[in-house]
């Protein structure tokens, strides 16, 4: 806005807009001749200050909402008993729900509208005033505080015994110490968690079996296009069974073998098309469950990183960067499909020593 | 009658011994309890619906801890295999942890159990909803500045430790989608440079996902988490009281004066009513809509998903910039992993959490204003800041949208690619945009308050003057109203200025660039000669 006046109409905002005496307001501006407040506006009363009929119609208000209240607390222990849940029957689980959620809430609500209509309508509603004090002390309290800190430090030798407050210094800094280490033993102490990491229960020979029956798998039953969710064999009667299948968990397609683009090194990795993938996103590890039959896609879920089965699980969009590692597999004497040996890599999200597996 | 020994004079007081007065004389004998009452019984609190957001946020704290307190008494925290034998007929049978077990138990076969399962997720959702809203609130307002500034650091740290209450809370079940959720978290951590091997390793007391993190959770929920986060509310409130609530600009408000009603009786009676209304409100969507059917779910296993998947909505923004990177952000570089698809998205929300937290002293250097601040800024006539705020609500807003990137390209059947690419765009771009078309809207906003403490209101009354002349007539406002309008803070541009020792310090530059960037564009105050000159007219 240019200044009509001609020159300038700002000064600098001084401390006077707040508390303190020397404070500074920065690069704050007043226009010189600033508007005036003007002051609280006149008082309005309500009808009920006004009319003793509606005074007292507020009043029963309230108070029979303050019955319903009991009416709803009451409601809610007759629910408890006459809406019992029946054992297999979900809808008793609803009603009940519902029948005490409304009734607590009827008592709540109540309470809770007629005490702010109390407030609002019959409570006397002359705004009152409070005046505020600048937060930091008085010069005197701070000067006091300051001299209390000079003679306790007189007193105790904080500052002039040297040796002695620095070495406290230290056994502070010492203490909690031996609170770190302790935690070490939030996990075994015996293993290396990236080694873990490295292998599964997959080894030469260990059939693929359905999730969760643990059923073997012929060849013959993986026809073209469908897909198996894959456990291996003997999982179910492992004692850490959740960790191993977190690992372990594959994926089982059959593509035309002529779709597959299969790199040297892998061409014994499928038998007839019939290829394994991990089914852990090698992400942060969400398991990779849809698959789309059409392009031979798969897709994560959590994140939608998307792996192109043809050509060996590559990302194809995503933030996952890795394949998905792959499964040797064949199969056995009796046409069931077995792991040739274990993932050649680690399976799953990367983590930092993952590096060091890398061929 | 309490009220008639109140009132009566002080000797017949000490001589009548009504049960009230005499209880009341046994404790202040005990506590000087009456210093207390004097000090605090008619303290004022201005009026604002906007100020009943932080409210909200400690009723709501309440209800999560009587309802949590319920629960503990039924839950059991072990991942110890147990077969389900309750009453939810699908899952009979079905091996699954005792947490589960108990948590399905607690919804089928305890009366009130799942309403007080149900209240106390929507409880916590709410605690954290109004939490949000009620930081946005401050910002805005700028509620933040001197003497405030520590206490907006105190209810950040109590909105991130809510969110790790909710994240660990929502884990206790060990349902399937909870357990994909740790499962994202034990990647997350896995992928953080040097440590974080040995860190998911600990935590899950040894491989994914072991049989020790639901009982660890548990400790965190129930004890560590809600212990601090009560500490803080209560350094939170002591703040409140000792700086007195701030209040936006009206008649007879100045920074040096609180207008408003007294705690005894009316804010008793508001506040305290208003604990039932919002525990009610919660009672209510307990009762009607269900919330985390762990039931439809069933017990974690690694090797199952569903579509869909997402995490509670308050997690959405870290879920969200996961998903945005694009492909291809890892490396191997010295034998070592280095997943930028992970570490970019975590420097980049911690960057975001460190900006909000440091705005208020950032502010405070820009401009220089050493002064104490109780009248409440329009975020109209704050614009820089304003818009500040916009653009951090799009970058916040896309990364949360990028959550339901799946449901996003369902709904409105559109590629995934496409949508992730929107957002990519949004999330970097968005927030420029949105800082652009806040600051104009805000500066609009002002020149309107001028032009209408000026002239007031066009009436649509369009008068023929006798010379023939056509005019609209205009409403002036009243000078409370005007007020209102005409109340706020001005800036100046930082000049540059030498130093005592006649030098220009880079740091000076700076904040003069940037005080130049905040405070260029801005609507001065009306002043009292234009006012007198518009009243001729």
């Amino acid at each position: 806005m240019a200044n009509e006046e001609g020159g300038t109409g700002l000064v600098p905002a001084d401390a006077s807009v707040s508390h303190g005496r020397d404070v500074s307001a920065g690069t704050a501006v007043v226009q010189r001749d600033l508007a005036q407040n003007p002051g609280l506006p006149p008082h309005r009363p309500r009808t009920t200050d006004l009319d003793p009929k509606a005074d007292k119609r507020s009043e029963r208000g309230v108070s029979l909402l303050f019955y319903l209240s009991i009416v709803g607390s009451i409601g809610a222990i007759v629910s408890y008993f006459a809406l019992p849940i029946v054992p297999d029957d979900p809808a008793s689980v609803r009603l009940n729900t519902l029948f005490i959620g409304l009734s607590i809430a009827l008592a709540l609500l109540s309470i809770g509208i007629g005490a702010v209509h109390w407030g609002k309508a019959l409570m006397a509603d002359h705004e009152g005033i409070d005046i505020r004090h600048p937060t930091r002390g008085t010069d005197a309290t701070r000067e006091r505080a300051v001299e209390i800190f000079r003679e306790a430090d007189q007193e105790s030798g904080f500052n002039r015994r040297k040796l002695l407050r620095n070495s406290l210094f230290g056994a502070f800094i010492a203490f909690p110490l031996p609170a770190i280490f302790l935690f070490r033993d939030l996990a075994p102490a015996d293993n290396d968690p990236a080694e873990l990491l490295r292998h599964t229960m997959w080894e030469e020979g260990v059939r693929l079996t359905r999730d969760p029956e643990g059923t073997p798998i012929k060849a013959s039953d993986v026809t073209l296009g469908s897909a198996f969710h894959v456990i291996p064999e003997g999982l179910n009667e492992t004692e850490h069974k959740l960790e191993e299948k977190a690992k372990a968990a594959v994926l089982l397609m059959r593509l035309k073998p002529e779709d597959l683009n299969v790199s040297p090194g892998r061409e014994d990795w499928n038998y007839q098309g019939i290829v394994a993938y991990s089914k852990i996103c090698t992400h942060v590890g969400c398991p990779v469950a849809l698959y789309e039959q059409q392009t031979h896609h798969l897709l994560c879920p959590c994140h939608q990183s998307q792996f192109d089965i043809k050509n060996e699980a590559e990302v194809i969009f995503g933030p996952a960067k890795r394949p998905l590692p792959q499964l040797p597999i064949t199969i056995d004497a009796d046409g069931y499909l077995v792991a040739r040996r274990d993932f050649t890599e680690p399976v799953g999200p990367s983590f930092w020593e993952r590096g060091e597996y890398e061929q | 009658m309490s009220s008639d020994t109140r009132t009566a004079p002080a000797p017949q007081r000490a001589a009548k011994t009504s049960v009230t007065g005499a209880v009341s004389n046994y404790i202040d004998e005990r506590t000087s309890i009456s210093a207390v009452v004097k000090e605090f019984g008619r303290k004022i609190f201005p009026d604002h619906w906007s100020f009943m957001l932080g409210e909200v946020a400690l009723y709501s704290f309440v209800v999560i801890l009587i309802s949590g307190s319920f629960l503990t008494f039924f839950f059991q925290a072990s991942m110890a295999e147990v077969e389900y034998d309750g009453s939810w007929v699908p899952l009979k049978g079905l091996e699954m942890s005792a947490a589960m077990d108990s948590a399905l138990n607690i919804s089928f076969d305890i009366r009130g159990g799942l309403l007080m399962r149900q209240v106390h997720h929507w409880a916590a959702l709410l605690f954290i909803a109004s939490i949000g809203l009620h930081m946005l609130r401050i910002y805005f307002t700028g509620a933040f500045r001197k003497p405030r500034e520590l206490n907006w650091v105190i209810g950040f740290i109590l909105f991130i430790l809510a969110m790790g209450e909710g994240f660990t809370g929502y884990s206790l079940p060990d349902d399937l989608l909870s357990g994909n959720g740790l499962r994202i978290i034990d990647g997350l951590i896995k992928g953080i440079p040097v440590v974080g091997t040995w860190i998911s390793y600990l935590l899950f007391g040894g491989e994914f996902p072991g049989d020790q993190v639901i009982g660890r959770f548990y400790t965190l929920h129930i004890l560590l988490l809600p212990a601090i986060i009560v500490a803080l509310i209560a350094l939170h409130l002591v703040f409140v009281v000792v700086h007195k609530h701030t209040q936006y600009p009206g008649p007879g408000k100045t920074n040096d004066n609180v207008v408003g009603y007294p705690i005894l009786p009316v804010y008793a009676a508001k506040a305290g009513g208003f604990f039932f209304i919002v525990f009610g409100v919660i009672a209510l969507m307990a009762a009607f809509f269900t919330i985390n059917p762990i039931w439809n779910y069933g017990p974690y296993d690694p090797s199952p998903v569903s579509a869909g998947t997402q995490p509670d909505w308050y997690i959405g923004f870290a879920d969200g910039a996961l998903r945005l990177i694009p492909p291809g952000w890892e490396f191997v570089l010295w034998d070592r992993t280095w997943s930028f698809n992970i570490i970019v998205p975590l420097v980049v929300l911690g960057g975001f959490i460190v900006v909000v937290l440091l705005y208020p002293f950032f502010e405070a250097w820009v401009t220089g204003d050493k002064r104490e601040h109780h009248l409440l800024d329009r975020p109209r006539n704050a614009p820089t800041r304003t818009a500040i705020g916009a653009a951090g609500v799009t970058f916040y807003a896309s990364l949360w949208a990028a959550a339901s990137s799946d449901i996003i390209a369902t709904h409105f059947k559109m590629a995934m690619e496409h949508v992730i690419h929107i957002l990519q765009f949004t999330t970097i771009v968005g927030p420029f945009i949105a800082f652009f078309i806040a600051k104009r809207i805000c500066i609009a906003l002002q020149k309107k308050d001028r032009e209408i403490a000026l002239h007031g209101y066009e009436s649509g009354r369009i008068v023929r003057l006798p010379g023939g002349e056509y005019i609209e007539v205009h409403q002036q406002l009243d000078e409370y109203e005007r007020w209102k309008l005409l109340n706020f803070n001005e800036y100046q541009p930082l000049m540059i200025r030498p130093n005592a020792a006649g030098k220009i310090s880079s740091a000076q530059r700076v904040r003069a660039s940037v005080s130049r960037w905040f405070f260029e564009d801005r609507i001065e105050p009306v002043t009292s000669k234009e006012l007198e000159r518009s009243s001729h007219h």
